[in-house]
């Protein structure tokens, strides 16, 4: 067994799991804090009715419901699925349960104070990595794992190996963490970072607010990992002090961990990139790609619809108006960023500019309602996913993009670098 | 006995498109749409006993199960590929679906090339060729045993309560 210090990743699941130590490789069972599920709460629960008749489940505090992913309901069975969840919130007296307009349930955790550092959080939602962000071991799960845990509370890892990521000099003006992490995805790959952690460090990690770690961390199963994570430092401890969530849980790599290996990145050399179809890590620089016409833009996310990306959309789009042949749809990632994007203004500029505001929740972004594609239609999407057939037809095309590139791309109805926003201007 | 060979990064939007996430979620209402972005035949022609032979980070994307119980229902005797993605990989676990990441067998198979699964010695036979597989860890191998983690779960609740 080795001896020297330990990644997040080992050292988390070893104090969850009671051990003095933890190695990659190695099964540990763990009672995680809670328990995410969304609209496929219906599907989760319709698996074990007999057994919530006899057992019921494990805490009411345990599990955490959003329904966001169909919201509001667009057919009969979404519906049905939605009644079906409250009755079940209600019959186990559910704490942490929020309906239909509370938002994406990332960004609901995030905002309810629920992602607390040094915690576990898994749920039935691969984009769980989301929290990472805040020093939560945050991970996704199945449907039948999502069932079990509901009655046990109890469930197993494999200690993941480690990457270490480390982040040096600052982003360029114009420049996002949205750009920053299809950089990641680009050198690192779809399937770089499969089974194993992403650690984040580096002087240029505290260059990067809570809203930039976020869009970073939520993207980390884009390459196939398990956690995407970031310490707890001065930029996020008052973040989270000023909600009231404990800090004390918080924990770190040591010095001398052992990690698989470390890719390093100048934030200073990042430039503005996309994900062309249908590949995440499908990564090429905006200035290529100009003059590429689009059809549709989806501003929001859990990746990209916080008040910082729609303040960034809103910066380009104020005063001015959307192409005439392109639909720009708005989707903030909660009630809680809508409602502080209205006190900004910030809403009131992207709608005077043409855009439909949609209900927070995930929209068009998994092609289930709310602006999904025809064929043949191509999306500039700030979201997370460019599969085909993501957004509704397999003969679509998304190209994933930052919130600045996305509201440049609203306004001139194609891919448009800096340079030609200012002649057009 | 067919074998279904198919590529790297083959994600769940593939395998189960995501429109129908929330209406279909039984083995009936999946099977139409198995892999129906992927290979359009898949649905209506995969037998039980069939094989599918899968390049790197199969299952990639979405925490979607249901091309895990889909593969299940239909009676896929294995999937066999050079990696998994993580969450593709718990919820076979979960469901009782044989995973087995064996490179050096996917990169071995030729069209016409049979391919059979022996689990009591851990190895991939291709065509008259043999490959080692991992050891399935005691803790993953009680849940498998069990009939997938429902069961397993029911069963220590019986004990325990």
């Amino acid at each position: 067994m080795q001896s020297g210090g330990m990644t997040f990743a080992e050292k988390l699941l070893a104090r969850a799991a009671g051990l003095e130590r933890a190695v990659p490789g190695q099964i540990v069972v763990v009672r995680p804090d809670h328990l995410l599920t969304h609209d496929n709460t219906a599907a989760i629960i319709g698996k074990i009715p007999d057994e919530l008749d006899r057992w019921g489940i494990v805490d009411p505090d345990f599990p955490i419901i959003v329904l966001d992913h169909v919201a509001p309901a667009a057919s009969e069975k979404t519906a049905a699925n939605h009644k079906a969840i409250r009755a079940f919130v209600e019959r186990f007296g559910i704490r942490h349960f929020h309906d239909v307009g509370s938002g994406i349930c990332h960004q609901v955790v995030v905002d309810q104070g629920l992602a607390v550092p040094g915690s576990i959080i898994v749920g039935s939602d691969s984009h769980t990595c989301t929290y990472g962000a805040l020093g939560v071991f945050a991970t996704g799960i199945d449907r039948t794992e999502a069932a079990a845990l509901l009655l046990t509370g109890e469930t197993w890892f494999k200690v993941p190996r480690t990457i270490r990521v480390v982040l040096d000099g600052a982003l360029r003006p114009g420049v996002t963490a949205k750009d920053l992490v299809l950089h990641l995805a680009g050198r690192i790959g779809a399937s770089g970072a499969t089974y194993m952690a992403l650690e984040f460090h580096g002087p240029g990690v505290a260059t990067l607010d809570v809203d930039q770690r976020l869009t970073v961390s939520n993207m980390g199963v884009e390459m196939g990992a398990k956690i995407a994570v970031f310490p707890v430092d001065a930029v996020s401890r008052p973040w989270l002090e000023a909600r009231g969530v404990p800090v004390e849980g918080a924990l770190w790599a040591d010095e001398d961990a052992a990690w698989a290996r470390t890719v390093e990145v100048d934030l200073a050399a990042v430039e503005p990139v996309v994900a062309l179809p249908h590949q995440v890590d499908n990564v090429r620089p905006v200035r290529e790609q100009a003059g590429l016409s689009v059809d549709q833009v989806l501003i929001g996310s859990c990746t990209n619809g916080r008040l910082s990306d729609l303040a960034a959309a809103a910066e380009v789009l104020r005063g001015k108006q959307v192409h005439p042949g392109v639909r720009l749809l708005v989707l903030p990632a909660s009630r809680e960023v809508l409602t502080q994007a209205l006190e900004a203004g910030v809403i009131q500029d992207l709608v005077a500019a043409g855009a439909t505001l949609l209900p927070p929740g995930c929209g068009p972004c998994l092609g289930a309602h709310q602006g999904v594609l025809a064929p043949g239609e191509r999306c500039v999407s700030t979201s997370n996913r460019n599969f085909r057939g993501r957004m509704g037809t397999r003969d679509s095309e998304i190209v994933l993009a930052s919130p600045v590139t996305a509201a440049r791309a609203a306004l001139h109805g194609f891919i448009a670098p800096e340079e030609t926003g200012e002649e057009a201007g | 006995m067919k074998v279904w060979r198919y590529g790297d990064d083959v994600n769940t939007d593939m395998l189960f498109p995501g429109k129908y996430t929330y209406t279909c979620s039984t083995p009936d209402e999946i099977l139409p749409h198995l892999l129906e972005d992927l290979d359009p035949d898949f649905a209506g022609q995969v037998k039980p006993g069939d094989v599918i032979l899968a390049g790197d980070n199969f299952g990639c994307g979405s925490s979607r199960e249901q091309p895990v119980v889909g593969l299940k229902a239909a009676g896929v005797a294995a999937v066999i590929g050079r990696s998994f993605a993580r969450i593709f990989f718990r919820a076979a676990i979960n469901q009782g679906l044989v995973l087995v990441e064996a490179p050096e067998a996917v990169d071995a198979w030729r069209p016409g090339d049979e391919v059979r699964l022996d689990l009591d010695a851990s190895r991939v036979l291709v065509g008259d060729r043999s490959f080692p597989i991992p050891p399935i860890p005691p803790e993953i191998l009680a849940i498998r045993e069990a009939g997938g983690l429902l069961a397993y779960a029911r069963a220590r609740l019986e004990k325990e309560r």
